[in-house]
């Protein structure tokens, strides 16, 4: 059996892959993406705590999370369209209409 | 069926629920009836229904649902004020959208389901229910940031409000999924019941899911290192929006913060010291940038981050008297934060209005009232006596000061004198300064008007006669876990 360090591990580092990926990137659909998969590296997390304390109720809390973030994309893709629209551009550094 | 036993008793919830099923019917009504005025009283007439059922649960604490809900006076209080927040938005919002051409009816729905996240959120002791309950409330207020579609500055403080907000999720629920490795649960009052040994087996771990939890409660109250979004976001949003960011998220992150922090990883001693750092950082930083803003909202925006620092103090202070003085003080600064957000919402309902500091000169010559009345809010903010706001940081300073915080103190006095600056130039432009032009009129409504009385008796009343109010926020902490 394959012990929780390896996905602890595994977890940690998509987790610092999403963070990375919200504070460097520009395009909003990628760093939308990133949070996503900062998301999915906590489930993993649970997921794995939870198989090796013999726990159930993990697996109900990596549901709520996926439930979450479901919506979460449906209000944000809509913001970023509504952006697009507006604005013709996905690019983050664009929005910057209150920098002075 | 009988959907009632022990464990899941839906009666539990009934505020919750009431304000929940409203807000849908009327998110299906509204598609059928085109009178938005119906629908507001409708909205209104949910939530104070809502809030009835909350005063009945009053000095009757009661747990269920597996021990994921609990009732107690903290919860009440707290979904008191977040309904009565609710409400006034709703009304002071009427105006603002007819004006901007943005009226729906979902905006109230939002309203009530923010709501409805905010009560969950301050009504539990488990950390699933309080992320659940943060998520409801956020993922409205994503929309309603972004609620004036063809404004550009709209779009703008909503995409930043929820990459943000969404960020903060990811270590919110990274820090719980960290906590319960290290202790196989989620209810606080099971990992509080065995802390010691829980702490001797894997501090680590429990040290770095408290962290992160910080980290993801500080983004949503605007504590200092994870504040920069919050002068875009609330300069960009709609003015009532920006005015309900300022109160409901914020008491509802103090609520979740002094649940889990407070009475729950009160234990670990160091995190006393950050608390501190936090609540001097935020007040500073809060104060000194709000002086250099000549927009009004932005200013606001910066006003909230050191009010912010000063339940900080609060919370660093810790123990059941400071809890109580900062439940206070959250109450208070609901008021005469609203009803300055409602003056500022009534001048920017004007045609070419563009929220500068400068747009409110000539305010006391057109309409005396108004001036005056907000002069008090802004006298309430700066903490002068006989308002509110003095009242509130008298509470909140005395406590800090009787449990040995004497340093921070003085820090936190120092910064209101900084912070009566700011809020004095607006006083003045209102009152002293002559406008080149005209100064439009501004058009009194029912809904505003509502809105301005009960913020303006809540201002005096609880600065005037604060001892029902204190005696009230020390009984909320009466069988708090």
């Amino acid at each position: 059996m394959i012990p929780i360090t390896h996905y602890l591990i595994l977890s940690a580092m998509l987790f610092a892959i999403g963070v990375t990926g919200v504070i460097i990137s520009r395009n909003l659909i990628i760093m939308f993406m990133s949070i996503e998969v900062m998301l999915n590296a906590a489930n993993l997390a649970i997921i794995a705590f939870s198989r090796s304390l013999n726990l159930m109720d993990g697996h109900v809390f990596v549901f709520l999370v996926m439930a979450v973030a479901a919506a979460e994309a449906a209000v944000g893709l809509a913001i970023i369209i509504n952006l697009f629209r507006n604005r013709e551009s996905i690019n983050a550094d664009t929005f910057s209409l209150m920098k002075r | 069926m009988d959907i009632r036993s022990a464990a899941i008793d839906f009666g539990l919830l009934t505020p919750h629920l009431v304000i929940a099923v409203a807000a849908m019917a009327i998110l299906l009504l509204g598609n059928m009836v085109r009178n938005r005025g119906l629908m507001t009283v409708l909205s209104v007439g949910a939530m104070a229904v809502g809030m009835i059922y909350g005063v009945m649960q009053w000095a009757a604490p009661q747990s269920g649902f597996y021990g994921m809900v609990a009732i107690d006076n903290f919860s009440v209080f707290f979904s008191i004020i977040f309904i009565s927040t609710g409400i006034m938005a709703i009304l002071m919002s009427r105006d603002y959208l007819v004006a901007k051409n943005i009226d729906s009816h979902e905006y109230n729905v939002l309203i009530m389901f923010a709501t409805v996240g905010m009560m969950l959120m301050a009504s539990s002791t488990d950390l699933l229910v309080i992320f659940l309950g943060l998520e409801i409330m956020s993922v409205p207020l994503y929309v309603m940031a972004g609620m004036a579609r063809r404004d550009n500055f709209s779009g703008e403080s909503g995409i930043k409000y929820f990459i943000i907000g969404a960020f903060a999720s990811g270590f919110l629920v990274y820090g719980i999924a960290l906590i319960y490795g290290a202790t196989g649960t989620t209810d606080l009052r099971r990992i509080l019941a065995d802390f010691t040994f829980l702490k001797m087996q894997s501090e680590m771990l429990l040290y770095s899911g408290a962290i992160m939890v910080l980290a993801a409660f500080s983004f949503k109250v605007a504590v200092v290192p994870f504040h920069m979004w919050v002068p875009d976001v609330y300069e960009g949003a709609p003015t009532p929006v920006t005015g309900y960011f300022s109160v409901g998220p914020k008491a509802a992150g103090f609520a979740a913060l002094f649940r889990i922090f407070v009475f729950g990883f009160g234990q670990f001693s160091d995190l006393t010291m950050v608390f501190w750092i936090l609540a001097v950082l935020t007040m500073t930083v809060g104060n000194i940038l709000a002086i250099f803003q000549n927009n009004i909202k932005r200013m606001l925006a910066y006003s909230s981050i050191a009010h912010a620092g000063y339940v900080m103090v609060a919370l660093t202070t810790g123990g059941q008297g400071a809890v109580s003085s900062a439940v206070y003080y959250l109450a208070a600064y609901m008021f005469f934060n609203l009803g300055a957000f409602a003056i500022i919402t009534m001048i920017d309902c004007r045609t070419g209005s563009n929220n500068q500091i400068d747009g409110i000169k000539g305010l006391s010559g057109r309409h005396p009232y108004l001036a005056s009345v907000l002069t008090l809010f802004m006298f309430a903010l700066a903490g002068f006596p006989p308002t509110a706001g003095f009242m509130g940081k008298f509470f909140i300073f005395s406590e800090a000061i009787k449990n040995g915080y004497v340093w921070l103190t003085v820090i936190a006095i120092l910064n209101s004198l900084i912070s009566v600056y700011y809020y004095l130039r607006v006083v003045v432009a209102a009152f002293f300064m002559k406008s080149d032009k005209d100064f439009l009129p501004v058009t009194y409504r029912p809904a505003m008007f509502i809105v301005l009385l009960i913020t303006v008796a809540g201002t005096l009343v609880l600065g005037v006669i604060p001892q029902i109010w204190v005696e009230l926020a020390r009984l909320s902490m009466f069988s708090i876990f």
